[in-house]
């Protein structure tokens, strides 16, 4: 059941970002940084947490769920002290970002540009 | 051209905008979001499983998610520099931009194509054209966040 949980809530989230690409003028990164920051935001009134525990990766996977780590991160870290709540963030992020930073460099590196298919 | 010399600038582009607007075929919308969710849903329902596959050989599950993230970001970013992601987000739209893949693709994406302007400067700095935005966003409103936390904590 929890895969289909997984199905619904992600299928539901990218469906809205569909909506927000093709009915607004919106580009794709202006919907990527709305979506992080929605997450952000839903996750500091402690909205975000419910969906991860009933969809699991359907809710972490999007974008909404990148912002969901980062403010859990920063609440979290918010209960050691101010040094805890600036950390925080990065803190709980650190795997994914690291990642993208290396491989994604090392991809852009080895890989040259193709055309369109 | 020169009859439209003295018309501001706005007008023209607003009227050429009007023009624009009548080749530019409508998209579909309910089948482009039927696509999205679809890919979108199946996307996660293939996380989960890589998840509990981790999960069941020992990880735990703040590991296993990590782990997941890593595996996510790299296949895209690989399927980006074949230059095959281009064509399945071209197909699924918003179903492999929404999520995390998304945000992998928009990294490698432009690092690619701004490779002859140097691999320090060109990649390394177009890494973040359009992730930069996403990174300072989501890091800023999360030590807001963060700070406000610990600005509540310290009243009660």
């Amino acid at each position: 059941m929890d895969y289909v949980y997984a199905f619904l809530i992600g299928g539901i989230v990218c469906a809205i970002g569909q909506v927000l690409l093709d009915a607004t003028k919106l580009t794709g990164p202006r919907v990527l940084v709305i979506f992080v920051v929605s997450g952000v935001i839903l996750q500091a009134f402690n909205l975000y947490q419910p969906l991860v525990d009933f969809a699991g990766s359907g809710a972490t996977v999007p974008l909404p769920g990148f912002g969901y780590s980062l403010a859990k991160g920063a609440i979290e870290g918010a209960s050691n002290g101010i040094l805890g709540a600036i950390t925080g963030a990065l803190t709980s992020t650190a795997a994914g970002i690291t990642a993208a930073i290396v491989f994604g460099y090392l991809v852009a590196v080895l890989f040259n540009p193709k055309s369109l298919r | 051209m020169s009859k439209s010399k003295g018309t501001p600038g706005k007008e023209v582009a607003k009227a050429y905008e009007k023009y624009a607007m009548t080749f530019t075929p409508k998209p579909r919308y309910f089948y482009n979001c039927v696509k999205a969710f679809i890919a979108g849903g199946l996307l996660c329902v293939i996380a989960m499983l890589i998840q509990n596959r981790i999960m069941a050989s020992g990880w735990e599950e703040k590991d296993a998610a990590a782990l997941l993230t890593i595996i996510l970001i790299c296949s895209a970013q690989l399927l980006t520099g074949l230059g095959w992601f281009d064509t399945i987000a071209k197909v699924v739209g918003a179903g492999v931009i929404v999520p995390i893949t998304g945000f992998a693709n928009s990294m490698v994406a432009p690092a690619i194509e701004y490779k002859k302007e140097g691999i320090v400067l060109g990649v390394g700095g177009k890494l973040f054209s359009l992730a930069g935005p996403v990174l300072v966003c989501g890091i800023s409103s999360a030590a807001l966040v963060g700070i406000i936390y610990w600005f509540m904590g310290g009243m009660r």
